[in-house]
């Protein structure tokens, strides 16, 4: 009965596939969150089926719940079961819910290497198709190293639909881990030219992206590539090759010559408007690169302008944008034959579509000159006025101003026209750029000191209409013009012509609905007009002007004494006691006009924005050097104040000013004026404006004469508009007197010949409206050279930055799968390790040299952080750092189940290739302290030649000391994270170092530890990996290892050898060299721990002599060693319990003073279990056999005894297994 | 680089996305929302591309349905926009005439199809008969395999068979055909 309910509810639950779960989400419209946690909660249900198609479609459901928002990241285990699934239905489904939500820090993708390496050698293309299509998306550090060499050899697969995947996937393996670059690169060129379009497009597609990033790495493919751009049909392809040459040419002018005829023939031949367009871009590209070179490049310029004029014309508002876009580009080069266009780009202007009238806008930005910089912005005026929608129109505004002010105000012939302009613009409602307008204003009136008193008297007038601009304080940003109008009007008041009414219009009641910032300006400039006037009237015998002032400032401050703002309030109150002590003055007839004027007296000057930045540092000044001398006992404390401050500056610093001597000082400002004098954009600084610095003398600054003939307010016209016209009469003026002049000098020279007639008027014939001299921005003296920012050190691709010409170098071979282990090698060592060709590489080239300088100093920075920690005991952290590398650890037997153990034949490669993959293994001997590190036979070679570098540079050394730190570091992490593994454990102790190796036999010659760990995938092998160290100053070799059966345990031997025969380590030990081998036992009972007794033989051979020698030891199977940590979830858990299958036992343990989370480690780390549940002081543990028993702990704690209640369905086993935990306990 | 791709309908339900870089679920959506924000209010006779928060936006409408492809500097706009025209066109021949319905209720086979074009971010196919022999190849193994639980025809006739008033049925967008002008087949 209970059974048909399971499995009706089994059913119902399998029937609901993606389609169902949609229709559900379309049909509860109303609460479909509430639906979809319920779908969820079953989901979870079906995921903990044994049932692989019910877990798939889970799987696939969740996929769906992906995309719609929710997290999914809690089944990505069961993700990786599905993906390991034969069917290679389920499997698609595995990664594409993988490729979906699994990112670097999944921690499960570290148990998906071996399964990702069986699909990518899997005979049906499809699965390693999927593979390669899901890795791509999740590929990580590591996943890129252990994996490179699979992915490599599939490059050259035979089937084109694995080569093009697989080639494409090499770009991301080269972005995780930039070592394979080197090794990949030449078979990556090879497939350039594969017989298959496919694969050649997915090659040109990989190297195009490689060489974007570092484009003088690839010069050297340049004429592989012209071939495949000459032959290539794929407009794929040659679009990105187009593109990629794009990105070469500017380094390598003679390719662009080079480029330059067959581009021009694709462009007249081809059809196709993106390989046009592309083509074009790259001709563009060309000729900046080669705008000074070449002179003869107009016929082609001219043809991307004509083409790109076609683009534009045309309908289709695609390539409208594309054209305006590229037209750009020209535009920076060879601004006169964009120019040309400007009616087709105005035109642009009024396009329906935003973009375009975007783009259009940033063409126009470079066309201006100082002959259309009027017509133009009266066009945007006219837009200005006609938009709809802020967004555009206030775009427009920035664009306005953007244009007017580039380059220092370099087109601009009349500051008077800028000035109403600006003025014009204050009239927009609603705009945010209020203070952008209002900083131009303060800009202009500062620089341009012939247009303050044309200003001044604008900003009067602004002031005097402030209530048309203050309508709706709230959301109208423009009144902060009226912020400039009031500064420029009190700064510059001496050329007010009537300061007393705009003193009265500073100081009206609506003022006060300002904000406060402004008010306060109003305040300050108040008093400013105030001395003014009190000059103005000074002297005349009639005081009562001034005395009016002065009784309208006392009459109205009151109100800002008032004002909540505080510094409105503070200096309204200054002032206004200022004013009545003035009145008292004056009332006695006092002359205090020069002592209130001189209050504001003296002249701002600009000041560039990185002046401060320029400061040198004077020479003697150190700024890490100690003001008095550290207090001894920090002294002691070793290296901390170091830490403290940033360590490579102080040398910088020193050694900077020690070569900045006088001379030097002179020379570069020297360069620096050269450099100044031959840029066209630099506004020099007038021979006067030097002496800007010593005196704030304005006197040999010409001011011009301004012609206020000009009405200041044209009725129904906007006054710029008389601007333009006015200018063009001007001009038109000029343009006659300059003819007449030409046609006496033509008389005069009539004899001599006729000369060409003067073209279209140029751009220099313009002759400014009024000599205007723009003040520079001040810089301190001996400013520096300017500093350009670096590049972004986060940049992926920095590190891709790697010379591809050079020989191959034996260190740099992929890591391959081998018979030896790769022991004790954390991701951070691989690193460190193959550094170490780098650094042969980098003697050739500088930059290399430097890049590497810094990698070191991140990773000794680095590696300095984490010693910080470890002393500050942030456990936390180090936890999280080296999670996911914990997490294999446990899991460690999803990993082993992988190698293919069916046939006999393949038993003894299986567990070794299990113990190539398997890093983790790595955390495990890691512990044993005095391990050397390098002992790779692979590795030693390059461990050596580190050694000989070691001596020779200090520097290395302390590199390797920190190592060791941090190698020890690992000890404790390898513990702690198998805590935060288990589950619980949060801010505790770290705890202190595990291993489960323990020691087989040891000799003078060698030492032997061991572990022995259950084989997931087969219920009767375990493997045991034995780690041989050789102690003795001779070479050992010829090991052989043999163990005598008994009848419940064998050692697998390969097919063929006699059941005595033993089995031959696959390596040989230099002295002190340690390494792994593994074996596989097959077991047929695993309900009593056994001993195996076994002999390791031998050879030492030293100079002159060898001996043979031989060490017995016994092997110890204990119970736990047949133990595989399995995780469980408490309900499968408390459902196992309540089966009343299992048979309890239980053990009490005394005297245990280590804190319950150790105690759970331990028991984790050493019996294999997993936590279920943690409680306070009481944990639920759960961990299975290689054949399959349940183990069930209930573990409590009170003041140093432990109980453990345990349950299993082998009573025998379990008594076995809690006799080890108590062993295990009664050794510490 | 191609950052993500994205199908969402007019109301900015997403159909399929697919991102090329990793970012949380609650920023996809987001992402998803604000280039739905973007396009959705652009009329159907404007240009294709628009610079969007975090990546240029190449995107083209039909029918119901937007398919907007975030990419990076080194992608060519046309070629992006011939791409997308090749996924609708190999979606079509996939799905005999696709409309909505076929992207809502088998999200996974779109993916599957996009897999075939686009891997990683890099394109990697663009023939379309190329394509649509591959999905087929796969789909023919899944169907040896007997299929993930025989399941799907039911659904789909059911779905098909369904009153939605909110769906416009029958939405055939294979021979809307977005034209860009002289663009050689690829």
């Amino acid at each position: 009965m209970a059974l048909k309910i399971v499995k009706g509810s089994i059913d119902r639950m399998f029937d609901k596939n993606l389609q169902d779960l949609v229709r559900g989400i379309r049909n509860h419209k109303e609460d479909e969150a509430k639906y979809i946690s319920t779908c969820i909660d079953e989901i979870k249900q079906e995921l903990k089926q044994d049932n692989i198609a019910v877990k798939a479609n889970a799987v696939c459901k969740l996929t769906y719940l992906q995309m719609l928002g929710y997290d999914v990241s809690w089944a990505a285990f069961n993700i990786v079961e599905v993906m390991s699934s034969s069917k290679f239905t389920y499997k698609r489904i595995g990664y594409l819910a993988a490729s979906q939500c699994f990112h670097e820090g999944t921690d499960v993708i570290m148990l998906t290497t071996n399964q990702i390496r069986k699909d990518l050698s899997s005979p049906n293309q499809y699965d390693t198709g999927v593979a390669l299509t899901g890795l791509s998306c999740f590929v990580t550090p590591d996943l890129a190293r252990d994996l490179a060499n699979d992915i490599m050899t599939l490059m050259s697969h035979t089937k084109p639909y694995i080569r093009k995947k697989a080639v494409l996937i090499m770009y991301k393996v080269f972005l995780k881990y930039p070592e394979s670059l080197r090794p990949a690169f030449p078979r990556l060129k090879e497939k350039l030219e594969d017989p298959d379009p496919g694969v050649q497009s997915a090659a040109v597609n990989v190297i195009c992206e490689l060489a974007r990033r570092n484009p003088k790495n690839y010069l050297s493919l340049a004429p592989l590539f012209f071939k495949l751009m000459t032959s290539s049909t794929n407009n794929w392809v040659l679009i990105k090759i187009i593109k990629l040459f794009g990105a070469l040419t500017p380094l390598e002018p003679r390719l662009g010559k080079k480029l330059i005829e067959p581009l021009t023939n694709l462009i007249h031949s081809t059809s196709a408007m993106s390989l046009l367009y592309e083509c074009v871009n790259t001709v563009i590209a060309v000729l900046i690169s080669l705008s000074s070179g070449m002179p003869n490049h107009s016929a082609s310029i001219q043809l991307c302008v004509q083409k790109l004029r076609i683009l534009i014309e045309d309908s289709d508002q695609n390539l409208k944008y594309l054209g305006l876009l590229a037209m750009s580009k020209i535009l920076k080069t060879h601004p006169k034959s964009v120019q040309s266009h400007k009616d087709l780009i105005l035109q642009c202007l009024d396009d329906k579509d935003e973009s375009i009238r975007l783009r259009a806008l940033d063409l126009l930005y470079g066309m201006v000159s100082k002959k259309n910089l009027m017509e133009i912005v009266k066009k945007l005026m006219l837009h200005v006025d006609k938009a709809e929608g802020t967004t555009y129109r206030d775009e427009l505004l920035t664009k306005i101003i953007d244009i007017c002010s580039q380059s220092n105000y370099q087109y601009i012939t009349n500051f008077e026209w800028y000035i109403s302009i600006l003025v014009e613009l204050t009239r927009l409602e609603g705009t945010r750029h209020g203070h952008l307008i209002a900083s131009q204003m303060l800009d202009v009136a500062i620089r341009v000191k012939a247009i303050r008193g044309f200003a001044v008297a604008q900003m009067a007038t602004l002031l005097d209409n402030a209530h048309l601009l203050t309508g709706n304080t709230q959301r109208n940003g423009i009144c902060e013009v009226l912020y400039a109008a009031a500064w420029i009007c009190g700064e510059f008041s001496e050329h007010l012509e009537d300061p007393m009414q705009t003193l009265e219009a500073m100081l009206r009641p609506k003022v006060a609905t300002l904000p406060g910032h402004i008010q306060a300006v109003y305040v300050q400039n108040a008093a400013k007009l105030f001395a003014t006037v009190l000059q103005k009237h000074e002297g005349e015998t009639d005081s009562q002007a001034a005395q009016e002032t002065s009784q309208l400032l006392i009459d109205r401050l009151p109100l800002f004494v008032q004002s909540a703002n505080l510094e409105v309030q503070e200096r309204a109150s200054c002032i206004l006691q200022l004013v009545k002590y003035i009145q008292k003055l004056q009332q006695k007839n006092v002359e205090v006009a020069e002592e209130v004027t001189a209050l504001f007296a003296g002249e701002l000057n600009p000041v560039a924005p990185k002046a401060q930045k320029k400061v040198p540092i004077p020479e003697g000044l150190d700024l890490d050097a100690w003001i008095n001398e550290p207090p001894s006992e920090s002294e002691s404390e070793d290296e901390k104040p170091k830490v403290v401050f940033a360590k490579e500056e102080p040398k910088h610093y020193r050694s900077r000013h020690t070569e900045v001597d006088e001379k030097e000082l002179a020379r570069r400002r020297e360069v620096r004026k050269q450099e100044q004098a031959n840029n066209p954009f630099y506004i020099k600084a007038s021979p006067s404006s030097q002496k800007v610095y010593d005196a704030p003398g304005v006197e040999h600054i010409p001011v011009v004469q301004i012609d206020l003939s000009v009405p200041l307010k044209v009725p129904g016209m906007p006054m710029s508009d008389q601007y333009l016209k006015l200018e063009e009469e001007r001009r038109q003026k000029e343009k006659a007197e300059r003819k007449k002049k030409e046609k006496k000098k033509k008389r005069e020279k009539r004899g001599k010949g006729r000369k060409a007639d003067s073209g279209p008027e140029s751009e220099e014939d313009i002759t400014p409206a009024h000599q205007v001299d723009i003040v520079t921005e001040e810089m301190p003296e001996n400013a520096l050279p300017s500093d350009d920012d670096d590049k972004d050190p986060n940049d992926p691709h920095k590190a891709l930055d790697i010379d591809l010409d050079k020989p191959l170098a034996d260190s740099e071979k992929l890591p391959v799968r081998t018979h030896r282990p790769e022991v004790l090698k954390s991701p951070a060592e691989d690193r460190d390790s193959k550094s170490v060709p780098q650094e042969t590489k980098k003697k050739s080239s500088k930059e290399k040299k430097e890049k590497k300088k810094d990698k070191e100093k991140d990773r000794k920075r680095s590696k300095e952080e984490k010693k910080k920690k470890k002393k500050h005991k942030e456990v936390e952290e180090e936890l999280l750092e080296s999670q996911p590398e914990e997490a294999v650890q446990s899991e460690e037997t999803k990993e082993a189940a992988a190698p293919p153990t069916s046939t006999s034949a393949e038993e003894v490669t299986a567990p070794s290739s299990a113990a190539a993959v398997d890093t983790s293994s790595a955390a495990a001997p890691e512990s044993e302290p005095d391990e050397p590190k390098d002992t790779e036979p692979e590795d030693t070679k390059s461990s050596k030649h580190k050694k000989k570098k070691q001596k020779k540079e200090k520097e290395e050394k302390e590199k390797k000391k920190k190592k060791r730190h941090h190698h020890h570091h690992h000890h404790g992490d390898a513990g702690g994270e198998d805590s935060v593994q288990n589950g619980t454990v949060e801010e505790e102790e770290p705890l202190p170092p595990m291993s489960n190796y323990s020691l087989l036999a040891e000799n003078s010659y060698i030492k032997m530890v061991y572990d022995i760990q259950g084989n997931h995938q087969d219920e009767s092998k375990v493997v045991v990996s034995v780690i041989f160290e050789n102690k003795s100053d001779s070479f050992l070799k010829s090991m052989e290892f043999n163990v005598l059966d008994s009848l419940n345990s064998k050692l697998q031997r390969p097919e063929g050898a006699g059941p005595h025969d033993g089995l031959t380590v696959p390596f040989q030990l230099p002295p002190g060299v340690s390494n792994e081998a593994r074996f596989v036992f097959s077991v047929q009972s695993i309900v009593m721990p056994q001993k195996l007794k076994g002999t390791l033989t031998f050879i030492v051979k030293s100079d002159e002599s060898s001996t043979h020698e031989k060490l017995d030891f016994k092997l110890h199977f204990t119970c736990t060693s047949y133990l595989i940590t399995t995780p469980c979830y408490s309900d499968a858990y408390a459902k196992l319990l309540e089966s009343g299958d299992l048979k309890g036992s239980s053990l009490r343990l005394e005297g245990i003073n280590m804190p319950f989370h150790h105690l759970l480690a331990r028991i984790c780390f050493h019996h294999h279990f997993s936590v279920v549940e943690r409680i306070d002081s009481c944990a639920s543990m759960y961990s299975r056999s290689i054949q399959g028993h349940h183990v069930c702990l209930l573990v409590k704690t009170s003041d140093q005894t432990v109980s453990i209640d345990a349950k299993c369905d082998e009573p025998s086993l379990l008594g076995n297994v809690l006799d080890e935990i108590k062993q295990t306990f009664s050794k510490c | 680089m191609i950052k993500a791709i994205l199908i969402f309908n007019n109301h900015g339900k997403p159909r399929l996305i697919r991102f090329y870089q990793y970012f949380a679920e609650d920023m996809q959506q987001q992402i998803i929302r604000e280039t739905f924000h973007l396009v959705s209010k652009r009329d159907d006779n404007v240009c294709n591309f628009l610079e969007g928060i975090y990546f240029t936006l190449i995107y083209r409408h039909y029918a119901t349905l937007y398919f907007v492809f975030c990419v990076d500097s080194s992608e060519s706009e046309l070629g992006i926009l011939d791409l997308i025209q090749v996924f609708v066109e190999t979606l079509d021949k996939c799905f005999e005439n696709v409309c909505e319905l076929d992207l809502i209720f088998h999200m996974d086979k779109v993916h599957y199809i996009l897999q075939e074009v686009v891997m990683g971010g890099m394109v990697l196919e663009t023939n379309m008969n190329e394509i649509v022999a591959q999905v087929e190849l796969q789909n023919r193994m899944e169907k040896s395999e007997g299929g993930l639980s025989g399941a799907p025809a039911r659904a789909v006739s059911a779905v098909k068979n369904m009153n939605l008033p909110e769906i416009p049925r029958n939405i055939n967008i294979g021979d809307i055909n977005i034209k860009v002008p002289s663009l050689s087949p690829f």
